[in-house]
């Protein structure tokens, strides 16, 4: 019952949070000035726009969901799992933001979640 | 008006940033948790010296620093950038991973994860050969 919790927390409010971030991104409009000070600039003003806060929020219960599940199981198998973070995020950003998923793209993410899980599959 | 191919090399060089520093960092998250030792339950007294002692270990906060440069390069990205393509493309540390096992480390990749490697590889190029960016601003 933890491992299924955590995963759910990783997987999907993971996503969420990812989502919220880069809806939150958006708003701020293309970052041309990739000096120190001016990147600095652009992540404090993000940081006032309660839609980063809520994302970063939800990244943070995801990141501690994974240093929990990292504490007991093995990274062979956390990594594997969640990639299907990959297939939930590409559904997701077509969902929530908009973005035209073209068929290219949904063959390129879910060839990336066969090869992270191979890779895990590989490492014992 | 940013021309195609500036946006795509700016995407690019964002994205090396971000598989160079994420894996160092989920290393030594890795490694920093297993010297905290296993989570000990749901009670709350146990949770929180749980993550006062990772919070407490240098190791983490070392992972700690490293996400944090791959979190900025991530939203700076994201100004621009889809999410369905930044997200996939990040995958590509998987198989920076494995080159500097074998070149640097001189780790013994299985036939399985050179596989896997491979695939992850063929998956980041065909979401790299989509547009970065579907998109209009809602700024715009």
């Amino acid at each position: 019952m933890t491992m299924f919790v955590l995963y759910v927390l990783i997987v999907f409010v993971g996503t969420g949070g990812e989502l919220c971030v880069s809806r939150a991104m958006k708003t701020m409009g293309e970052v041309t000035d990739f000096r120190p000070h001016a990147i600095a600039r652009v992540v404090g003003r993000a940081l006032l726009l309660p839609r980063m806060w809520a994302g970063v929020s939800l990244m943070a219960v995801a990141f501690f969901a994974l240093l929990s599940m990292l504490s007991f199981a093995k990274v062979s198998f956390v990594f594997p799992a969640t990639a299907l973070s990959y297939a939930t995020g590409a559904l997701g950003g077509r969902v929530f933001l908009g973005e035209r998923v073209t068929g290219q793209r949904w063959i390129g993410v879910l060839l990336v979640c066969i090869g992270v899980t191979l890779v895990f599959l590989g490492k014992g | 008006m940013t021309s195609a191919k500036s946006l795509h090399l700016k995407t690019l060089l964002l994205v090396l940033i971000m598989i160079s520093v994420a894996p160092l960092g989920d290393m030594f998250l890795g490694k920093g948790m297993k010297q905290v030792g296993a989570m000990p339950g749901w009670e709350l007294a146990g949770l929180y010296h749980f993550f006062f002692r990772a919070f407490t270990t240098g190791t983490i906060w070392i992972g700690i620093g490293l996400l944090l440069t791959f979190f900025v390069a991530y939203l700076v990205v994201l100004s621009w950038a889809d999410y369905s393509y930044v997200q996939p493309a990040s995958a590509a540390s998987y198989g920076l991973i494995a080159l500097l096992g074998h070149f640097v480390l001189r780790e013994t990749i299985s036939p399985l994860r050179w596989t896997g490697v491979l695939v992850i590889c063929t998956g980041v190029l065909v979401v790299g050969h989509t547009h970065p960016r579907t998109t209009e601003h809602p700024s715009s």
